[in-house]
């Protein structure tokens, strides 16, 4: 059964070395096989979902293979509850990015499935992998991929946004190199056991400054990819410019690999240096969470508008877990995934309408509830999802963070709820600019059809389900969120 | 009957559902009976409920578990007590009610799916509000009204007005939301627990009468109700609400959603009696929401925006009696108020539709022909809501709360509030009425509803005139049933010595008199060209909007707009851009001086050797970067792929 993990990372990579070898010419053909590939990968996550059970630590299943043993170097996969929620997450998006790219690219979809597949797998091997150097492969692994994604097939200013990108991130990712490599001889030292084995460092000792700074390394390549403010500048320009798959992919699933990062690397490993460093992180969120969202009012460009709304939703998430309760921790990560579908789902509609109209501009769309009311009506959905309405997604996590930020910080609470209000502030203006009024587009509109529908109900259910019965996804965090509050030095 | 609680919510919910999902299969005119259908379900659900024991003995349903976080558990579940068993009956009562009138006045809409499905989720979320057992499934309903408010307001979206309307209604409901879900935090982080039952008792056994928590517990609840309730300073957004259809404006603005704000209040209010001064401060927001509301209401020219006023001022008695204690007396007002305000509204928007849309009063009364019916049950509804003694139910709600107002502290002042607010209101319904129904238009008219319109009306005008006998006077013979019946949840309001009493209620009976007597002085002034002193301030709303605007939105805008050219333009692609260009210099100077002069005679001879090499491998190469892509991965993977095994 574990060696299903391996399954999840190299299903999508060979499948799409594949596509991209074979299939050049026909798009429809391409289209399809890629569809079935990430078509299968949902369902053995699922199958996974299904088939787990909680062993040692919380982990349901772990693959360990030794690769460059010389140096401690291993392909060590595993997966707990909130690594599987994630690749739940990740399988989901996959179909949806095909589905919602469909009609959108126009040249050399081979190449283009092929890339978005190898992004995907990597995004799969950042959730996955246990063994730090096999992370930053993955981690770096991604990046390529989506690189391309942004610079071949993105908008106007493609180049200069995937270039912007490519600079931030390796940035940060070569901090968090050192990092590791930090880690790696300090612990080597201590033990004498050199390895990038992640159950074996969590128990390295370390000194006050030293841990920091590791922990900053780690930090600062993770608060990059969030991204948290003043390292956002990447992300308007990146969402905007990217393609609609690259877009989904971006906020529903690269955003998260940062918060993931905390939650898997910075407060397990240095739990001292990060409980010091908490109200920082929490200071961090809520400039994001505000800052964000006032900027998001500004914009013209639905996509940029979109773009700052994910500064502040992952604003959000960072709060909660620096919080580092119960409560917050699981609003923290259900926020994750409720913020993967929605805004996910935001960028596919907002793909859909700009082939439709050819503009993003706010200025120039308006009145489209009349001619497109399918499309307007599920923009409404998870825009409501996207501003907290209870019963959709968004709500239960912002509730537990909010909630749970409550009992450490009522005025950092406080200030964090104001991010509600201003949520709804810029939605519900994007909306009314973008669908009531009166068109002024006299053009002939075709509503969404049944693939599209498709892509948007998918995802329409589970902003349903996370809203409304997130039991289930709560429940296989138990474990791990109780192991990470017993890991919180300040308990 | 327990076991089909949630039949009450669930018939509109699924009714919603039908219409959204089902609703490309069906007809354009199946929504209203649709939706009708799914009213009624609720409505006789609520019946059932009355006769199956609900009203001697509380019922309770557990669904499912909704959330489940560490040790703490929480449920989707409802109970039904007598508040509560009140309060489903008026919202799916008069729910039905104005289903049954949208049927016919709204026939004509094109977009009748939307017009209903809103319609009946709206049903749902206050049907949810109510029975809601825990604070966090109170706040679902609280916010799904809120939306479907949002969404009915704005419902004639190509105009710029409703959109905006229902924008601002959403904004400043949130604000007040918030303030909700900051003490639903609050109380969160001090019992872990939000059972509402729970909870309450936990806030009883603990805290002190006057303690700091329960002071902030109070205020942050009271926030919220004075945002769904449009009370003083929150209030700005109701009259704009009017952009909506009527039967929306009676419903929502009228019978039910506004009036959550005062069902929260009850249904927490151990925790204001642990609050004396929040209550006492609930008190006076009545009490000067009263004056505010009656005073702008006399001003306006626009026959709804008249009402939305009315609304908000009448609320503001409600949240008197809520303030000094009098819960009971505040949902009998809630009670007579959804009647005869859902009443009016449904009359005027009969007036309305028939004068072609037109809103404005004088051109209203100068078109005259209004449908006779109409007339009449307007004018029941505004005796009841003036309060003429004896024969309407307004008269009895009204009355009892002037007269525990009494008691509160500061009471005389209170009471001044209230008895000035309660002389304005004659004068401002008589003088829509005199303007509206006796203007220079003709009186001949012999319109007649459709039944689906017409009863409605009818039913509501009863009610209105009769339903104050449940609950005589204070000191009076005969029934006190309201009172006693809910005395175990609500408690007993408290009166002055008999002898003021009597004589408040004197001043009282008078109060409208004198209110329709100043109302023909105010409208023979405005025939002979007079205005108001003030009519401007008065009809702007006492210029809150213009304030708002001011010392709000504008500086908000500002900062975003300074914010994104600062920090975001300035600053920080400022940085980049220099870092970015230091590089380059960088690299510039690198390339001066190492590559040129020391590099640079390698590497051509190394070009050289590569030329030749490369004019041999060029065969395989064809210039996609694409394809390049694709063979740094390809070559990637089989790296990967030969380390690992």
């Amino acid at each position: 059964m574990t060696y299903w993990l391996s399954v999840l990372i190299f299903l999508p990579l060979l499948g799409g070395l594949w596509i991209g070898l074979t299939g050049h010419s026909r798009a429809t053909y391409v289209r399809w096989a890629a569809l079935t590939v990430t078509g299968v990968e949902l369902l053995i996550a699922l199958f996974l979902w299904w088939g787990a059970t909680p062993g040692e630590g919380g982990y349901l299943y772990i693959l360990r293979i030794p690769w460059i043993p010389a140096m401690g170097i291993q392909f060590l996969l595993g997966m707990d509850g909130i690594s599987l929620l994630l690749i739940l997450l990740t399988a989901l998006l996959g179909p949806v990015a095909v589905l919602a790219s469909w009609n959108a690219v126009h040249h050399n979809w081979s190449a283009f499935a092929a890339t978005l597949l190898a992004t995907q797998a990597g995004i799969m091997g950042v959730f996955l992998s246990l063994d730090l150097v096999l992370f930053y492969v993955f981690w770096e692994l991604m990046l390529v991929p989506m690189y391309f994604l942004i610079g071949l097939w993105g908008h106007e200013r493609r180049l200069y946004a995937a270039y912007k990108f490519f600079l931030f991130t390796v940035t940060g990712s070569l901090l968090m190199l050192i990092a590791i490599l930090g880690l790696y001889f300090l612990h080597g030292e201590q033990t004498g056991i050199y390895t990038f084995d992640y159950f074996a460092l969590l128990h390295t000792d370390l000194p006050d400054k030293t841990g920091m700074w590791l922990m900053l390394g780690f930090f600062v390549a993770f608060a990059v990819k969030i991204p948290l403010f003043p390292l956002h500048s990447w992300l308007p320009d990146a969402h905007t410019e990217a393609p609609t798959a690259g877009s989904i992919f971006l906020a529903g699933l690269l955003l998260k690999t940062g918060t993931y990062g905390l939650l898997r690397f910075c407060l397990p490993l240095f739990p001292e240096a990060s409980a010091d460093f908490a109200s920082i992180g929490m200071a961090l969120g809520v400039i994001g969470i505000l800052y964000g969202a006032l900027l998001a009012l500004v914009q013209e460009d639905m996509k940029r508008l979109i773009a700052y709304s994910s500064i502040s939703h992952l604003g959000f998430v960072v709060f909660g877990i620096y919080a580092w309760n119960q409560e917050s921790l699981n609003g923290a990560i259900l926020l994750m995934l409720a913020h993967g579908v929605t805004t996910g789902a935001m960028f596919a509609l907002v793909g859909m309408l700009e082939e439709r109209s050819g503009t993003r501009l706010l200025a120039r769309l308006g009145g489209l509830l009349s001619p497109l009311p399918r499309l307007a009506v599920m923009l409404l959905f998870f825009t409501l999802s996207a501003m907290g309405m209870p019963g959709l997604a968004n709500f239960i996590g912002e509730f537990l963070v909010l909630a749970g930020v409550f009992q450490i910080s009522p005025g950092l609470a406080i200030a964090g709820a104001m991010g509600i209000i201003a949520g709804v502030v810029y939605l519900l203006w994007m909306y009314q600019r973008a669908m009531l009024g009166e068109t002024n587009n006299d053009q002939t509109w075709v509503d969404l059809n049944r693939r599209e529908i498709l892509a948007l109900g998918l995802l329409a259910i589970v902003v349903l389900w996370l809203g409304l019965y997130p039991a289930p996804f709560l429940d296989s965090l138990r474990i791990p969120v109780t192991a990470l509050i017993e890991s919180n030095p300040g308990q | 009957m327990s076991q089909w609680l949630w039949l009450i919510p669930g018939a509109p919910l699924l009714g919603a559902l039908v219409i959204a999902l089902l609703g490309g299969l069906l007809r354009r005119e199946y929504f209203a009976m649709a939706a009708n259908c799914a009213a009624a379900a609720a409505f006789a659900a609520v019946l059932l409920a009355w006769f199956t024991g609900a009203a001697s003995q509380p019922l309770q349903q557990t669904l499912y578990t909704w959330i489940a976080v560490g040790d703490w558990r929480l449920a989707i579940g409802f109970t039904l007590d007598r508040l509560a068993l009140v309060m489903v009956s008026i919202v799916s009562g008069v729910g039905l009610l104005i289903h049954l009138y949208s049927a016919a006045s709204m026939a004509e809409e094109t977009d009748q799916r939307r017009y209903y499905f809103f319609l009946n989720l709206f049903l749902a979320g206050m049907l949810i509000l109510v029975l809601a057992d825990n604070l966090l499934l109170l706040y679902l309903g609280w916010e799904l009204v809120g939306l479907c408010s949002y969404a009915l307001i704005g419902f004639w979206y190509r105009e710029p007005l409703p959109s905006n309307a229902g924008r601002k209604a959403f904004i400043v409901t949130r604000v007040g939301d918030t303030a909700l879900a900051l003490g639903i935090f609050l109380l969160f982080s001090q019992f872990h627990e939000l059972s509402l039952s729970a909870l309450l008792t936990h806030a009883t056994t603990q805290w002190e009468p006057g303690s700091q928590l329960a002071t902030l517990v109070a205020m942050l609840i009271l926030g919220g109700a004075v945002g769904k309730s449009a009370q003083l300073p929150l209030q700005v957004w109701l009259p704009d609400a009017m952009a909506g259809p009527s039967p929306v404006s009676a419903l929502i603005h009228a019978a039910t959603m506004v009036t959550a704000g005062v069902y929260l209040i009850a249904r927490t209010h151990p925790l204001f009696e642990l609050a004396p001064s929040v209550q006492w401060l609930v008190a006076a927001i009545g009490a000067l929401t009263i004056v505010y509301g009656a005073s702008s209401a006399l001003a306006q020219t626009d026959f709804k925006r008249v009402l939305a006023y009315s609304t908000i001022s009448q609320i503001g008695y409600m949240f008197l009696a809520l303030g000094c204690g009098a819960y009971a007396l505040a949902l009998f007002h809630l009670t007579t108020h959804a009647f005869f305000k859902a009443l009016l509204f449904l009359s005027a928007g009969a007036v309305i539709r028939t004068g072609g849309d037109e809103h404005d009063m004088h051109n209203l009364g100068r078109l005259g022909n209004h449908p006779p019916l109409a007339r009449w049950t307007f004018l029941a509804g505004a005796a009841s809501l003036a309060g003429l003694p004896f024969v309407t139910a307004g008269f009895y709600s009204k009355d009892a709360i002037l007269a525990t107002a009494w008691t509160a502290p500061a009471g005389p002042l209170l009471w001044m509030f209230a008895a000035v607010g309660a002389l304005l209101t004659a004068v401002y319904i008589f003088r829509a009425y005199l303007l509206v129904f006796h203007g220079p238009g003709p009186r001949t008219s012999t319109i007649s509803l459709p039944p689906l319109m017409a009863w409605p009306l009818l039913i509501l005008a009863l009610l209105s005139l009769v339903s104050g006998f449940v609950e005589l006077p204070e000191g009076w013979p005969g029934p006190h049933l309201w009172s006693t019946w809910l005395e175990d949840e609500l408690g007993l309001a408290a009166f002055p010595s008999l002898t003021i009493t009597y004589t408040l209620q004197a001043i009282a009976v008078l109060l409208p008199l004198a209110g329709i007597g100043l109302a023909m002085l105010l409208i023979h002034r405005e025939q002979t060209g007079q205005s108001l002193p003030a009519a401007d301030f008065l009809r702007t709303g006492w210029g809150f909007d213009a304030f708002y605007h001011a010392a709000l939105v504008r500086p908000y805008h500002a900062l975003a707009r300074g914010l994104w050219r600062t920090v975001d333009t300035l600053v920080i692609e400022g940085a980049l851009t220099r870092i970015t260009t230091g590089f380059l210099a960088f690299a510039a100077f690198c390339r001066k001086s190492v590559e040129h002069r020391v590099l640079e005679v390698g590497i051509a001879s190394l070009v050289m050797a590569l030329q030749i090499g490369y004019s041999r491998l060029s065969a395989t190469q064809n210039g996609f970067l694409s394809r390049y892509a694709l063979m740094i991965s390809a070559g990637a993977t089989f790296l990967l792929g030969y380390w690992l095994w």
